[in-house]
């Protein structure tokens, strides 16, 4: 154990305060390892694909999450285990690189630790099966690319585009209106993506929620809703042709950064700053005026005396705007961000076709709409839904949506999903497997079943037989040499996902095959864990 | 090998049957609790408060029972969820919608039990819902150019509203104050504009609407009582000590006589603010902020009516109805919009005096008085009356009118029956559930009223199946009556929401295999 003893025979520690310390070895380290992160694995199968269900989390503080992303899950599940700690991550990282297939991504983790964990059993050692793991992903990627399809569509023939997205939407609640919500997705994405470069930035696009609503009022706005009213209750709430000055300084007397006191001994001086003050306020204000501005949006707040001189000299005003609403409206309007009165000028100005204030519900609620902006880039999304957690999901399986539609701008491959892609994979290993000669085969083999594990999951979640279903479709595949033949989740009758319109990205699949094998390959390489035992 | 535990101590997870179990009791545990205030016969529930004084709300509002209960079952929170929204969205409906859910989750926890998918059940609700929505669009009745018709479609609406609150005795009168405030606000939904004044005393049918703007302030001292041809001037600025805004400043001297130099400049700049004020030729200056000793003297000198302390509110009501601006700088007299109204006077409503705006120019806000024999009337009072506004001010918006006493159910329920019968495969079970979901709520609306709901349904059911049917429940005779005789109207929008927003939320709750709860943040022992 942790106590050896030198050439002398005197004992030295090599671990301090073991007996602190719990600590696992070898087979057994490997082993509970496994189990963890098949623990996860397990929690997260369920719900994989258009049937899968639902998980209610409650947060430490008694919020309730209700939700299907599988990032999102584990994210809050707030779990203690190294290893689970792990798959979180690698989740996380999935939805970070693509994401999408968050689930998918760590049902094949746990596909691939539960037949390390067979091997194991045979005696296989860790490291060989590792390296089986990484020539059968090797294989796996490669055989993706081709059975991928590249495909075709532009600014006017977005169909393919809406298509996948409608595929990533179908697994989540809100999939009673994904064609709606493609759509809006697919157009959101395609208004700020630059299409030469191939590049899309995703801040350019806000997603907004109001409670209240049906799901089907969302809607795309080409522009940014600001959560702010007019500061002055009578100022216009609507706003055509808008110059808007961008300010991030305050309507207020200058506070100077050096500490300094005014001192007031006489009544001239207490006469002269009064007067210093008023026209401190006029000043700002004519400012703003001079330059032609309509619109005033300020980062901090006013007094209010210059409020009513904005009123009063007809120049709207929102105050409290937050910072990165700021940027993203001096984005979508080509202004410049102006941080003192003095550097304003004409060319630094804003402009937007409409600025309205529109009010919901029974509520005071307003938003500030900016709409037909100088440079149109900047989109909302503007989600409406019964309750709290239904936009929180919706926020969410619109994010799933967005990137899909970016990965596809990038590139433009994709597979076929339902299943199909894993199944043919599967095909591919297995054949490749006995091409190789060490004990590494056997490993590369039992890739090709734990790849058979997220159609099995599909097929089992939607109440159809799993292994029965599964055998059926891979012999379909083989004997017609047709990669295209997936799980029928729907009961649509046919399981060529071809015709069902079932797409998923190319860079999404791979992504999702390295990444588990990757984390698979790091859980298998560790063989002792050390941690403080509980006190 | 004993399985790895992965989640932290305290917290827990349940899956699969278990989590489906917990989440359907906690529904139903708070469907039945909010369901016996359903209906003109429901009754009300008493809340206390944990907090200081255990303050005591007497209420029959859904969305008010269920804010102020402390849930820790995550499917309740749903719940207690959609009422606050369906509160904010359409003001009205806030226990239908609860109990309507929960009744779609009874129904559904029995198919499960017979081993039918969750997912096939939601599949089932979704046609259902979508068909019931079309029934009732199909039946709608639309008077939107009839003027006359749809003043007493509003007067229906609010009376049916009303009829299951506190102010039923009185609902004619009430609801001719809603009606009457809301065709005031012409098409906009803000109800900000119509002010609610509660005075305890007095009963119920004393409350009033009135025309003008009552503010609850007092007049200052020795200033004039009434003024007719008021001129004001609405302001939002300090009348107190007129603080120097530049930073850092402050009054530094040597000397007493210095202290009273300045003082004295001071004293003489709040002067000269007055004097511009003054300038504007007003008779009446109402300001947000407080004003002192010194200027209020002032003011009454010039026999100008002075307010202070109107609060943020009171002031944008003031703006709106008198047409002034709201002003912080009085420079320039001549560009700044004075308000007009015809009299100004104080009046008595009970103890309390209260001054009183009247022929004010812009008719769009009202004030409603509300009196009462208790707090706790007055308080339930002012949430039925607001129910009755917002759904008001949404029908007004849109127009579309329904019948009331269970009759949309009773609609939906036969349509979404036919569509059972119609469809093919398991799902034709969900159908069939969601239109017996339907049915609970005229049932809880009969037993609610002591009647004998089976007979009661059995017979509404039957009268239904002839064509353009308008039977609904009558309360209060006991039988089955004719709801367009008996002037029983429901917006549709309210329909509409009460019917989506519940099945969005069983959906929601169906879709569920799987509860974890993280461990409860740990309080910091601070004692």
């Amino acid at each position: 154990m942790a106590l050896a003893f030198d050439e002398y025979g005197r004992p030295f520690i090599i671990l301090k305060e073991q007996d602190q310390k719990t600590r696992l070895r070898g087979i057994d380290a490997q082993k509970a390892n496994i189990s963890a992160g098949k623990a996860v694995a397990r929690i997260l199968r369920t719900s994989l694909g258009p049937k899968g269900m639902d998980k209610i989390l409650q947060s430490p503080d008694g919020d309730v999450t209700i939700t299907n992303d599988g990032a999102t899950i584990l994210e809050q599940m707030d779990v203690d285990n190294q290893i689970a700690k792990l798959m979180v991550e690698l989740s996380r990282s999935q939805d970070y690189e693509i994401g999408d297939g968050t689930t998918g991504v760590v049902v094949m983790a746990g596909a691939l630790l539960e037949q390390a964990e067979r091997l194991l059993e045979r005696g296989i050692h860790p490291i060989r099966i590792a390296e089986g793991y990484e020539m059968a992903s090797r294989i796996a990627v490669e055989h993706l690319e081709h059975i991928s399809q590249k495909f075709d569509f532009g600014a006017s023939n977005i169909e393919p585009l809406v298509q996948t997205c409608m595929t990533t939407l179908s697994s989540k609640i809100v999939n009673r209106c994904k064609r709606h919500l493609a759509e809006i997705s697919v157009k959101a994405v395609l208004s700020v993506a630059d299409l030469e470069r191939k590049d899309v930035n995703l801040d350019m696009i806000k997603v907004e929620g109001k409670v209240g609503g049906k799901l089907e009022d969302t809607e795309l706005i080409y522009g940014i809703t600001v959560d702010k009213d007019m500061s002055h209750p009578q100022m216009p709430k609507q706003i055509e042709d808008a110059k808007i000055a961008i300010l991030t300084c305050p309507f207020e007397p200058p506070k100077p950064k050096t500490k300094h006191k005014v001192d007031i001994d006489t009544v001239e001086k207490f006469q002269t700053l009064r007067l210093q003050e008023q026209k401190y306020f006029d000043d700002m204000v004519q400012k703003c005026k001079d330059v032609g501005a309509t619109l005033v949006i300020c980062q901090w707040g006013f007094d209010d005396e210059a409020n009513h001189l904005l009123m009063h000299r007809n120049l709207p005003a929102v105050r409290w705007v937050g910072g990165v609403e700021l940027e993203l409206i001096a984005i979508a309007t080509g202004g410049r961000i102006v941080p003192r009165f003095q550097e304003l000028t004409p060319e630094k100005l804003g402009r937007a076709g409409l600025v309205r204030e529109k009010s919901f519900g029974t509520t005071k609620d307003k938003m500030l709409y900016i709409e037909h902006c100088a440079n149109s880039r900047a989109v909302t999304i503007f989600i409406r839904g019964g309750n709290k957690m239904m936009i929180e999901e919706t926020k969410r399986s619109i994010h799933d949506a967005l990137c899909v539609a970016r990965n596809l701008i990038r590139n433009n491959s994709i597979v076929y999903g339902g299943g199909s892609a894993e199944i043919s994979c599967s095909i591919a290993v297995e054949a490749a497997a006995d091409k190789y000669p060490g004990v590494e085969q056997y490993a590369v083999r039992a890739f090709a079943d734990a790849l058979d594990s997220v159609p099995m999951a599909l097929a089992e979640n939607s109440g159809l037989q799993p292994i029965e279903t599964l055998s059926a479709v891979k012999s379909q595949q083989i004997k017609e040499n047709n990669p295209h033949y997936g799980i029928d989740c729907n009961d649509v009758g046919t399981n060529d996902m071809r015709e069902q319109d079932v797409f998923e990205t190319l860079i999404g699949k791979q992504q999702q095959i390295l990444l588990a094998t990757q984390v698979v390959k790091m859980i298998l390489k560790i063989d002792d864990v050390i941690s403080p035992s509980d006190y | 090998m004993a399985i790895e535990k992965i989640l932290k101590d305290d917290a827990s997870e349940e899956k699969g049957e278990r989590a489906r179990m917990a989440s359907f009791v906690g529904a139903i545990a708070i469907t039945d609790l909010v369901k016996t205030t359903l209906g003109p016969k429901g009754m009300d529930k008493i809340l206390q408060s944990t907090g200081r004084g255990n303050e005591v709300t007497v209420t029959n509002d859904g969305a008010t029972i269920l804010k102020s209960l402390h849930i820790d079952n995550p499917a309740a929170k749903v719940l207690i969820d959609i009422s606050k929204v369906q509160d904010d969205e359409v003001g009205d409906g806030t226990t239908s919608v609860v109990v309507l859910a929960g009744e779609l989750l009874r129904e559904a926890e029995k198919l499960v039990a017979a081993k039918i998918h969750p997912m096939t059940i939601i599949s089932g609700y979704r046609m259902a819902a979508e068909c019931a929505r079309n029934a009732l669009l199909q039946r709608v009745v639309d008077n939107k150019e009839n003027a006359e018709k749809f003043k007493s479609d509003l007067m229906k609406i609010a009376m049916t509203t009303l009829s299951s609150k506190i102010l039923s005795q009185d609902k004619e009168h009430f609801a001719q104050l809603a009606v009457d405030a809301v065709m005031r606000l012409k098409g906009s939904t803000n109800l900000e504009a119509i002010q609610i004044i509660k005075k305890p005393g007095g009963s119920l049918k004393d409350s009033f609407l009135d025309e003008g703007f009552i503010l609850d302030k007092k007049i200052g001292l020795g200033q004039p009582k009434r003024i007719e041809n008021a001129k004001i001037l609405v302001a939002n600025t300090a009348m107190d000590t007129d603080k120097v805004k530049i930073y850092g400043a402050r009054v530094c001297v040597d000397s007493m006589s210095k202290v009273a130099e300045i003082e004295g400049a001071e004293k003489e700049k709040m002067r000269e603010k007055v004097k511009k004020i003054l300038g504007h030729g007003i008779n009446c200056f109402v300001n947000r902020q407080l004003i002192y000793n010194f200027p209020e003297e002032l003011f009454a000198d010039a026999g100008i009516l002075a307010i202070e302390h109107a609060d943020f509110d009171g002031i944008e009501r003031l703006a709106l109805v008198t047409g002034g601006e709201i002003a912080s700088t009085f420079d320039n007299p001549e560009s700044v919009k004075l308000g007009h109204c015809k009299l100004i006077e104080e009046i008595m409503i009970g103890e309390d005096k209260l001054i009183h705006f009247s022929g004010v120019e812009m008719g769009q806000a009202c004030t409603i008085v509300l009196r009462g024999a208790s707090h706790h009337v007055l308080d339930e009072a002012e949430r039925s009356l607001h129910d009755a506004l917002c759904v008001l001010s949404q029908t007004v918006n849109d127009t579309r009118v329904l019948l009331g006493g269970g009759w949309p159910e009773m609609v939906m329920a036969k349509e979404v029956d036919e569509l059972a019968r119609k469809t093919p495969g398991k799902k034709s079970h969900a159908i069939e559930a969601f239109s017996r979901a339907l049915v609970a709520i005229p049932t809880i609306i009969a037993d609610n009223a002591g009647l004998d709901s089976a007979d009661l349904v059995a017979k509404l059911r039957a009268e239904h199946h002839k064509e353009g049917c308008n039977a609904g429940i009558d309360v209060i005779s006991g039988s089955v009556g004719d709801m367009a005789e008996l002037g029983i109207s429901e917006a549709f929008k309210v329909k509409q929401a009460v019917l989506l927003s519940a099945t969005e939320a069983a959906e929601m709750i169906l879709r569920v295999d799987e509860i974890i709860t993280c461990a409860p943040r740990k309080r910091e022992d601070r004692m």
